[in-house]
C-alpha cells in the first residue's frame, strides 16, 4: 500500500465488516451467555421484594433521591459505600484473574459492547441476510429495496436501544409506576432524557461503532498485554500444522501442504475483521467464532479439529516441536492465578463478614473541634459532639444515648433533657451532645480522656457504641 | 476487510526503536479527523453563542445572553420565593415558643447558622467560641442575658452602638484617673480572691473596701455582676479579656469599651430572629 516515494495516508476510512453466520460450540455458548446476561439486565428491575409498609418493594433499586441502595434483603446506606468500593475491587481482581488464566474471555463473551454488538449483528442478518447478501447490499446503489431494509434494521436497532435505556432508568425508581408514567407522558424529563441518550449510544455503539470501540476507545486491549503470559489460554492458529496453506484440489494429495485450505472462513466470521492466522493481535477479543468456523471446515475435509483453537503460547512451542500439550488445569492453576483468587476471596469474605456484623442501629460521633473545649462559669469543662443516629428499621424508633456506667463524665443533649431521641423510620437524625467534666476531676485538666457513647434501641434493646475522646483544659 | 497491518506486505514504521520494539505508522481512523474538525466548529459556535472573548471590561456576552451571575441570582430568588412563607412567619414569631413549631424552628436554626457564618463569625469565631474581647457564645455566662429574647435584643440593637439609641449601653470608668495605682493593686487582689485565684491576703483585705465603695454599684456586693448594665460576674472562671493580675490591672486602670453592631440596621427581622435562635441552641441558651 505504500512505497518509498508516496508516504502512507494519515487517515484511513473504516473498512466495513460483514461477519458470516457460524455454528458451533462457541457460538452456542455465546448465545446462551447473551440470553442470560440480557435477561438479567432486562428482568431484574421487575422482580418484587416485600420490605413492609412504607418501603419500596423493588428487589433491586438504586434510590438516589433518598440515598439508599436496595438489593433483595440488603439495604446499603451512603456511609456504607465501602461495599461498592469492595465490589469494584473484586471486579478488578476478577478481571485480572480471568485475563491471566483465560485471556480476553470478558471481551469475547460478557462485555456489554460485545453482547449488544452481537445482538445488533443478529438483527442485521435477519433483515438483510448473511454476509454475501449484506456485502451486495452495501455495494448496491440506493433503491427502494435497500432503503426499506436499512430503515427496518435501524428501527429495530432503535427499539433495542430504547428497551436498553428504558431498562436502565427502571433501576432508579419503581419500575411499574415509571413505566406507566413513561407511557402516559407524565414521567420526569430526566427519565426521558436518560432513555434518549442511552437509546442513541446503544444504537451508535452496537450499530455503527462496533469493533472501533474495542480498538480505539477501550483501554483493556492495552492492559491485557500486561496481564497475559505464556500460560494464558488464548486463541491462536496452529501454524506448524496449517502451513504451507493452499487450496484443496479434488483427487490431489500434496503431502507437503498444510491443513489450512485458505477457505477464509475464519476471516469471514470474525466480528473484528482480522485474520487470526497472522498471530495474536490487539484487535482479537477471543470470541471463539473462528474456532467454530475452522472446525466446520476441518470436519468437511476430514481433518482433526483445532487448527484454530484455544491454547497457550507455551504449548504452541511444545506442540511445534512434536511434544504433547500440558493439561489445561496445569496452565490455569499457577501461582499468579492462585494469588488473584486468594485476594479476590479475601475481599469477598471481608465484605460478607462486614455485611453480617452490620447492626440495624448505628451512630457516628464527630467531636466539635472549634473549640475543643468550653470553660463554664463554675470551671466545668464541656465538650460538644455532633452525633448522628441511624434507624434502619421501617418504623420510628426511640433511642437512648448514654455514657458507659461509672464514667466520670456526664452528658446532656441539646433540646432533649431526658436523653431519648426519636428517629423516624429509615432515616438519620443529628443531635448536639454536651459532655462535661467536673472542675476538680482528672478529666477536666487532662488532654485526652477516652470514653464510650452507648446508644440503645428502647424497643428491641439492641445496642451499639462508639469510642471517642474528651478533651480537657490542660494546665 | 483487513487493516493494513495485517497485509502480508511490510507496514511502514515510525523509525523509532526502543529495546528493539518498533512502532507501526498505521493511519488514524478517518472519523478521528472528523471529530477534530467537529470540535473546532463546535468551539466557534460556542464562542458566538456563549460569553467567550475577554475584553477590557467583562467579556463578549454571547448571542444566548447566558450569564452565571444571572443564573445564581435567579436561583437565590427561587429559594427565597420557596421560603417566603416561613421567612414571613419567622419575622413575626414569638421566640419564646418557637420550639413548639419544629418546622419553623429547624428553618430558623439553619438560616441562623448561615447568618452567623456570614455576619457574626468574624468576631465570635466560626465555632462561636469567641476571642479576647469577643464573648464565647457556647458557655453559660452572659453579659446581657442568655434567654432567647435577650439574645435577639442584643443582636437587633447591638452593644454600645451609637447608631441605635436602644443599644445595650454601659460604660466602666477608667479607674486609673480616680484611684491610686496602689488602690488598684489592692482591688485587683480582691477580685483575684473572689474569683478563686492566688492572691495576696493583705492587699485583698484592703481591696475589699475599695471594691465595696467603687465597684459594687455595678458588679454587685458579692461581685456576681449585673446583667441590667452588662456588668460581668467577677467570681466565675470566664473572663472576656483575661483574669490574670496584669490583665485585670489594665482593665481596671483603662476600662474596656467593646462594641457590637446593631444588626437590626443591616439584617431583616427574620435574619435577626434566626441568628438569635441559632445562638441560643449552641449550648449556653437559658
Amino acid at each position: 500500500m505504500s512505497d518509498a516515494q508516496t508516504p502512507p495516508p494519515l487517515y484511513a476510512a473504516r473498512e466495513p465488516i460483514f461477519p458470516r453466520r457460524v455454528k458451533g460450540w462457541f457460538r452456542t455458548t455465546k448465545w446462551l451467555i447473551m440470553a442470560v446476561t440480557l435477561g438479567i439486565y432486562y428482568i431484574t428491575p421487575w422482580i418484587r421484594w416485600d420490605r413492609g409498609p412504607g418501603m419500596p418493594d423493588q428487589a433491586v433499586l438504586i434510590d438516589l433521591a433518598s440515598r439508599r441502595f436496595f438489593f433483595f434483603w440488603i439495604e446499603i446506606w451512603p456511609y456504607e459505600f465501602y461495599f461498592v468500593a469492595g465490589l469494584l475491587i473484586m471486579a478488578g481482581l476478577g478481571l485480572f484473574l480471568f485475563t491471566s488464566a483465560l485471556g480476553r474471555v470478558w471481551c469475547g463473551y460478557a462485555c456489554p459492547q460485545t453482547v449488544w454488538t452481537d445482538l445488533f449483528i443478529l438483527v442485521e442478518r435477519w433483515i438483510e441476510g448473511d454476509r454475501n447478501a449484506r456485502l451486495r447490499l452495501w455495494n448496491a446503489k440506493w433503491s427502494l429495496h435497500k432503503l426499506r431494509l436499512r430503515l427496518t434494521k435501524w428501527v429495530v436497532w432503535a427499539l433495542i436501544g430504547l428497551a436498553t435505556g428504558g431498562a436502565w432508568v427502571f433501576y432508579f425508581t419503581d419500575a411499574p409506576a415509571l413505566l406507566h408514567a413513561l407511557l402516559t407522558g407524565t414521567a420526569h424529563p430526566v427519565a426521558y432524557i436518560t432513555m434518549g441518550i442511552l437509546t442513541a449510544t446503544t444504537f451508535f455503539f452496537g450499530g455503527v461503532a462496533r469493533e472501533q470501540v474495542c480498538i480505539y476507545a477501550c483501554p483493556w486491549p492495552r492492559i491485557q498485554a500486561a496481564m497475559m503470559d505464556e500460560d494464558t489460554i488464548t486463541i491462536g492458529y496452529r501454524e506448524w500444522r496449517g502451513e504451507p496453506r493452499g487450496k484443496l484440489r479434488k483427487g490431489q494429495v500434496d503431502p507437503a501442504q498444510g491443513d489450512c485450505i485458505d477457505c477464509m472462513a475464519c476471516v469471514n466470521v470474525c466480528p473484528m475483521g482480522i485474520d487470526i492466522r497472522n498471530g495474536q493481535q490487539m484487535e482479537c477479543i477471543t470470541c471463539g467464532l473462528c474456532i467454530d468456523a475452522c472446525d466446520d471446515t476441518m470436519a468437511k475435509i476430514g481433518k482433526p479439529r483445532g487448527l484454530i483453537d484455544y491454547f497457550t503460547l507455551k504449548d504452541e512451542a511444545v506442540e511445534r516441536a512434536g511434544g504433547r500439550a500440558q493439561h489445561i488445569w496445569r496452565h490455569i492453576l499457577r501461582p499468579r492465578t492462585l494469588l488473584y483468587t486468594t485476594l479476590w476471596s479475601l475481599v469477598g469474605l471481608g465484605l460478607v463478614f462486614a455485611l453480617f456484623i452490620r447492626s440495624d442501629i448505628d451512630m457516628t460521633v464527630a467531636p466539635v473541634r472549634n473549640p475543643t473545649y468550653i470553660v463554664q462559669s463554675d470551671g466545668t469543662i464541656r465538650d460538644i459532639y455532633d452525633v448522628r443516629l441511624r434507624n434502619k428499621y421501617g418504623t420510628e424508633r426511640v433511642f437512648n444515648l448514654a455514657l458507659s456506667s461509672g464514667s466520670v463524665l456526664s452528658m446532656s443533649i441539646e433540646g432533649l433533657p431526658d436523653g431519648n431521641v426519636t428517629v423516624p423510620a429509615d432515616s438519620t437524625k443529628q443531635i448536639r451532645v454536651y459532655v462535661s467534666a467536673a472542675p476538680q476531676g482528672v478529666a477536666a485538666h487532662q488532654d485526652r480522656t477516652p470514653f464510650r457513647f452507648w446508644v440503645r434501641d428502647m424497643e428491641s434493646g439492641e445496642r451499639a457504641y462508639v469510642d471517642t475522646v474528651f478533651n480537657g483544659q490542660p494546665h | 476487510m483487513r487493516s493494513p497491518r495485517n497485509d502480508k506486505q511490510e507496514v511502514e514504521t515510525t523509525g523509532h526503536s526502543w529495546d528493539g520494539i518498533q512502532e507501526y505508522n498505521n493511519p488514524l481512523p478517518r472519523w478521528w479527523v472528523w471529530i477534530l474538525l467537529a470540535t473546532i466548529v463546535w468551539g466557534i459556535g460556542y464562542s458566538i453563542a456563549y460569553p467567550a472573548w475577554p475584553l477590557i471590561k467583562g467579556a463578549t456576552p454571547g448571542l444566548l445572553g447566558f450569564s452565571t451571575r444571572a443564573q445564581v441570582a435567579a436561583d437565590i430568588a427561587a429559594v427565597d420565593q420557596a421560603n417566603a412563607a416561613l421567612t414571613t412567619k419567622l419575622a413575626s414569631a414569638d421566640l419564646t415558643t418557637i420550639k413548639d413549631d419544629p418546622t419553623l424552628y429547624g428553618y430558623a436554626v439553619n438560616m441562623g447558622a448561615a447568618v452567623f457564618r456570614a455576619n457574626c463569625s468574624q468576631c465570635h469565631g466560626a465555632g462561636a467560641a469567641g476571642n479576647v474581647g469577643f464573648p464565647n457564645l457556647l458557655d453559660n455566662d452572659w453579659l446581657w442575658g442568655g434567654k432567647i429574647t435577650d439574645i435577639a435584643y442584643t443582636v437587633q440593637h447591638g452593644v454600645r452602638n451609637e447608631q441605635d439609641p436602644d443599644a445595650r449601653y454601659s460604660q466602666m470608668p477608667a479607674w486609673g484617673e480616680i484611684l491610686q495605682p496602689e488602690e488598684i493593686h489592692q482591688v485587683v487582689n480582691y477580685v483575684l480572691q473572689i474569683s478563686g485565684q492566688q492572691f495576696d491576703a493583705t492587699l485583698a483585705d484592703a481591696g475589699k473596701q475599695i471594691f465595696a465603695d467603687n465597684c459594687a454599684a455595678c458588679h454587685g456586693d458579692d461581685g456576681k455582676g449585673n446583667r441590667d448594665v452588662g456588668a460581668p460576674n467577677l467570681t466565675d472562671k470566664i473572663w472576656l479579656y483575661g483574669g490574670d493580675e496584669a490583665t485585670l490591672t489594665k482593665t481596671v486602670t483603662y476600662s474596656r469599651f467593646g462594641v457590637m453592631p446593631a444588626w437590626g440596621l443591616r439584617l431583616s427581622q427574620a435574619q435577626v430572629n434566626a441568628a438569635a435562635v441559632y445562638v441560643h441552641q449552641l449550648g449556653g441558651g437559658e
